[in-house]
């Protein structure tokens, strides 16, 4: 008895799910690997991870709109292949359609049910009032500003009355103030039990937001996203963000990312040495210099905690993250628990002018990034010393989705330019070691191309 | 009080006119009126070799700028269901895509008053003993001046839907009967209004053109402006030429008036933006349909057959995004590329074959050399032109476009010239080189652009106002002046917005150069030795395998043209100039 009343309230199970994109090579390219997870009734859910954890790719398997290449997610004991009425979802780029009025766009998932006119009408105008848009029924979207909008994703998506909601960074593209008031307002409704929604799942990258509102949070480890942590979150709403039991959550949650982004526990530089295809993290190199400087203060002792260092320069989880591994990358720094520290290289470029910075991020860049290597080798051993891009394009392919390689060499002809390893004319797509820093001139004049 | 609930109830249900109704009431009713009547005409008797008589009457005038708008409707109505039909194929089924697009781009290439040499003679085969024929085939030109163009802008906005807007469609399980009317129809809506404007502009040049045209020895004049000036030719009288021109101004007026700019307006809400532009386009016949009280219940109507609709197709599935499906590698992409090149390379080679036996029993290779060569001096003549275009109008265009309230006067006037069939005017050039005794070899050229170079000045204009503040606030700090300025950042900033006007420029004075070469009045007639004054001839002498050699050969030298210099043209502009973005 009991343990059928424990099975009735798990309402999303996902047991194995796994995703993988195809990549032009023969191998493919893994994105979510063997996630299983239960979404209970009366449960708000959240889920953390840098980019490329794969959680939005998550999120849009459970509600149907793509199909895992393994595992099974099941709603109420049955299999989502397709979306499915009792699942909806809140878009971060809000996704109204504006050429509807507001109305229209709350009528619209009532209207593909086929429910008559009147009741249609009058289920969104209840909504309406709830969420408080009160008097923007007949407003379009254009109209209204970013909060109002959000607040026309949520009557949208709460009119169907959906058992369970999806959240994808629903709040963030929202200014700091306008995102506290819409959470504030949902998490009113949900404790008040004014909407028949039983469960959330909600996808952020804002460790503080995820605090606010969860009763767990899932921590999902990238490449491919697995899950790392399960953390669950035993705090009375409305939540004290300056309490320390929110503190000490936020930091461990901070650890748990940490030594799931670097594979060590011990905050050790990759075990596995990376391959040609390592995915290079997003980051533009000044960037990476902007952290180095600031943890390069004599008076920390060359240290910084995540949490700080992360609301000193106004970085979230998703901007912040890749700029440690490619710190760790290029061994400039080393991340332990919630601790980031300089190396000597580090500090050596932190305190270097702006031509031995480059002296230094180039000696690093061949030594710890095999690509960088390749390439330069490549360069140097063709007659000419010259390589179209799309040479290295094809070779990462082989391992790497299309998106994926154009962005990893995206990076890498970045760095590779700020680092003078060599040369790249952006209208023959032409990489050169030609005398770097001239070639620009000298191929790619107003004339030519 | 039931009594006043009663009437309540009934003034709900019948509403009183109020009286912005009482001014559009009579308004719309004697326009459907009009429409009765001038359909009416379309099909009178008439068999072949029969002479319509045109009055030069004043009165008569009204009259056949209904039957030319007429025309015009007929043909945009035509395009618009084939532009509906054919993009949404093209762009649902990628592999039909792959072979629909490019023979839309092949016939987008050949001049469209070829297709009305070829067509007539069938059509007036089709609608034997009826007026219908010669309807149709004038009907059939139009539709293909205005087609092509709309087609691809309906395709291109299709293939653009944002993916998460899908992804709405999807969550909420709308049908793809719903997802079709209410995701992607509305998102293209604002591109293909814009499109359907720009072609009809280009279009009234055609009705004109294709309402009096001589085919196989025999003159047909169907009853229009262009038939009517076409007899104030014949009888060299300046006054009916000048009622002509009057009447077309208020033609294409009152088409922008009581057609798109409401249109325009009204799409304002389709675009797919955040905030809500700082110059929203306004229309006064808009404004006025929104105060009345009867439309609204009129729209009613259409609003129950859309519910009607959405539950009978209910369970038409929505397909699965492309997206979604197994993606097509760049690889594969590449493989099939060369397939699909060789396919059309045999095809062309097919066709080349065939079409070479049709002329040869006809032209012997001398005279296909000659027309190689008339085509030569064609496109000088429309190189040169645009040249001449160019010089005038690009100072022009920047000068107004830096100074907002300049060009916020002028750019519609030159949007409303460029929607001026040219050809109205072309009699009084022409009289001019007569009375005057000019060279017709030089002075016919400048009629070929006479109509087009406006969509030089217009996207000049556009450009110029485009070019961001910031970056002219600089320039000004740097204190950059005179060529440097110009070359540093005025010819980089408008070059992709005058190469659309160029382009257009370009085609359009091709086009015209069928009418244009050749011109008359009275009964002198000027030729200007070139490939458009070789189809025209032809075509009065009803020797179709030589037709057929001229517009193939303009074909070939419009495609040469595109592909050579535009698209390169275009992508440098893409790649090099592209302001705001990498």
């Amino acid at each position: 008895m009991n343990a059928k009343t424990q099975n009735d309230e798990v309402l999303i199970e996902l047991s194995g799910v796994s995703k993988s994109f195809a990549t032009p090579g023969k191998a493919r390219m893994a994105v979510l690997n063997e996630v299983n997870l239960q979404l209970r009734q009366g449960e708000i859910v959240a889920m953390v991870g840098r980019s490329g954890c794969g959680k939005s790719t998550l999120l849009r398997i459970i509600c149907g709109l793509i199909p895992a290449t393994h595992g099974r997610v099941l709603y109420r004991g049955k299999s989502v292949k397709k979306p499915v009425p009792g699942i909806s979802m809140v878009f971060q780029s809000f996704a109204l359609f504006p050429w509807l009025t507001v109305l229209g766009n709350v009528e619209l998932g009532l209207e593909a049910q086929g429910l008559p006119p009147a009741e249609c009408r009058q289920r969104a105008l209840t909504v309406i009032d709830m969420i408080g848009l009160d008097g923007f029924e007949s407003a379009y979207p254009k109209e209204l500003s970013g909060g109002m909008r959000q607040r026309v994703g949520f009557a949208r998506a709460l009119v169907v009355n959906p058992d369970v909601l999806l959240m994808d960074e629903a709040f963030s593209a929202l200014d700091v103030p306008t995102a506290e008031t819409l959470r504030g307002d949902f998490l009113d409704l949900w404790i008040e039990r004014l909407i028949p929604t039983r469960a959330v799942l909600l996808v952020t990258h804002n460790i503080e937001e995820a605090l606010l509102l969860a009763d767990r949070v899932i921590v999902l480890d990238s490449n491919p996203g697995r899950i790392k942590a399960d953390v669950p979150v035993a705090m009375k709403h409305p939540r004290d963000r300056e309490s320390l039991m929110f503190r000490r959550l936020v930091e461990r949650i901070y650890i748990v990312m940490t030594t799931s982004v670097m594979g060590g526990e011990g905050g050790t530089y990759l075990s596995v040495r990376p391959g040609i295809g390592h995915r290079l993290p997003d980051v533009a190199v000044a960037q990476i210099a902007g952290v180095l400087d600031q943890i390069n203060q004599p008076a920390n002792a060359r240290r910084a905690s995540l949490p700080l260092l992360a609301e000193t320069m106004q970085l979230e989880v998703d901007d912040l993250f890749p700029i440690l591994e490619a710190l760790e990358l290029l061994d400039f720094a080393h991340v332990t628990g919630q601790e980031v520290q300089l190396t000597r290289h580090g500090q050596a470029f932190a305190e270097a002018d702006i031509l031995a910075r480059k002296v230094i991020f180039g000696e690093h860049l061949l030594k710890r990034v095999p690509l960088a290597s390749h390439i330069r080798r490549v360069l140097d051993e063709r007659p000419g010393s010259r390589a179209p891009r799309s040479r290295f394009l094809r070779e990462l392919e082989d391992t790497l989705s299309e998106d994926e390689a154009e962005r990893v060499l995206t990076v890498m002809i970045d760095w590779g330019r700020y680092a003078e390893l060599f040369a790249y004319d952006h209208g023959s797509g032409v990489l050169s070691t030609e005398n770097p820093g001239e070639a620009g001139v000298a191929g790619g004049g107003e004339l030519s191309g | 009080m039931r009594i006043t609930a009663t009437l309540q109830t009934t003034r709900r249900l019948f509403p009183l006119p109020n009286r912005w109704d009482i001014a559009i009431l009579p308004a719309v009713i004697g326009l459907l009126f009009l429409l009765g009547w001038g359909l009416h005409g379309m099909k009178v008797p008439y068999s072949p070799g029969e002479v319509l008589t045109v009055s030069l009457d004043r009165a008569n005038l009204p009259g056949y700028a209904l039957r030319t708008s007429l025309r015009m409707g007929a043909a945009l109505l035509l395009s618009l269901i084939f532009s509906l039909v054919y993009a949404t194929l093209a762009a649902r089924h990628q592999k039909a895509g792959r072979i629909m697009l490019p023979v839309l781009d092949v016939l987008q290439s050949v001049p469209i008053l070829g297709f009305l040499s070829i067509t007539v003679m069938g059509f007036i085969q089709l609608f034997p003993g009826s007026l219908l024929g010669p309807e149709m085939a004038a009907i059939f030109a139009i539709f293909t001046s205005q087609a092509w163009n709309m087609t691809f802008s309906l395709y291109h906005s299709l293939r653009m839907v944002p993916r998460e807007l899908y992804q709405v469609a999807d969550v909420f399980q709308l049908s793809g009967w719903q997802r079709y009317w209410k995701v992607e129809v509305p998102f293209a809506l604002p591109n293909l209004i814009w499109n359907t404007m720009m072609s009809v502009s280009g279009g009234w040049f055609f009705v004109v053109a294709s309402e009096a045209i001589s085919v196989s020895g025999q003159s047909i004049l169907l009853p229009g402006i262009g038939s009517y000036i076409a007899v104030a030719i014949a009888q060299q009288n300046l006054a009916a030429v000048g009622y002509a021109i009057v009447a077309m101004l208020v033609v294409v007026l009152l088409v922008d008036q009581l057609l798109f700019r409401p249109l325009v307006a009204w799409a304002e809400r389709f675009k797919y933006e955040q905030s809500v532009g700082g110059d929203v386009p306004t229309s006064w016949v808009l404004s006025l349909l929104r105060r009345t009280r009867l439309l609204p219940r009129l729209l009613a109507l259409p609003t129950r057959l859309w519910g009607w609709s959405v539950r009978i197709f209910r369970r038409v599935p929505a397909r699965p995004l492309l997206h979604l499906r197994r993606k097509i590698t760049r690889r594969e992409a590449r493989l099939l590329d060369r397939l699909w090149s060789a396919l059309l390379i045999s095809a062309a080679a097919f066709s080349i074959v065939f079409l070479a036996r049709f002329v040869q029993s006809e032209a012997g290779y001398a005279e296909i050399g000659h027309v190689f060569l008339l085509g030569l001096a064609t496109g000088a003549r429309v190189l040169v032109l645009l040249v001449l275009a160019s010089i005038i109008w690009v100072p022009l265009g920047v000068w107004i476009g830096l100074r907002p309230r300049v060009a916020q006067h002028v750019q519609p006037v030159a949007l409303f010239l460029s929607g001026f069939p040219a050809n109205l005017l072309f009699p009084l050039v022409v009289s001019w080189i007569v009375l005057g005794r000019h060279n017709p070899e030089i002075w016919l050229s400048p009629l070929m652009i006479l109509g087009t170079q406006w969509y030089i000045l217009f996207n000049v204009i556009a450009g110029a106002a485009a070019i961001p503040a910031d970056l002219r606030e600089a320039a000004a700090n740097l204190g950059l002046k005179g060529w440097v300025l110009w070359r540093r950042l005025i010819l980089p900033a408008i070059f992709p917005a005058y190469l659309t006007g160029g382009i257009t420029a370009s085609g359009g004075a091709w086009n015209a150069s069928v009418v244009a070469e050749v011109a008359s009045w009275g009964s002198t007639t000027l030729t200007a030795s070139g490939l458009g004054a070789y189809i025209a001839q032809q075509t009065t002498d009803g020797d179709y395998p030589r037709v057929a050699l001229g517009i193939a050969v303009m074909s070939l030298y419009v495609v040469a043209l595109n592909r050579l210099l535009w698209a390169r043209l275009y992508r440098f502009a893409e790649k090099k100039l592209n302001l705001g973005q990498s």
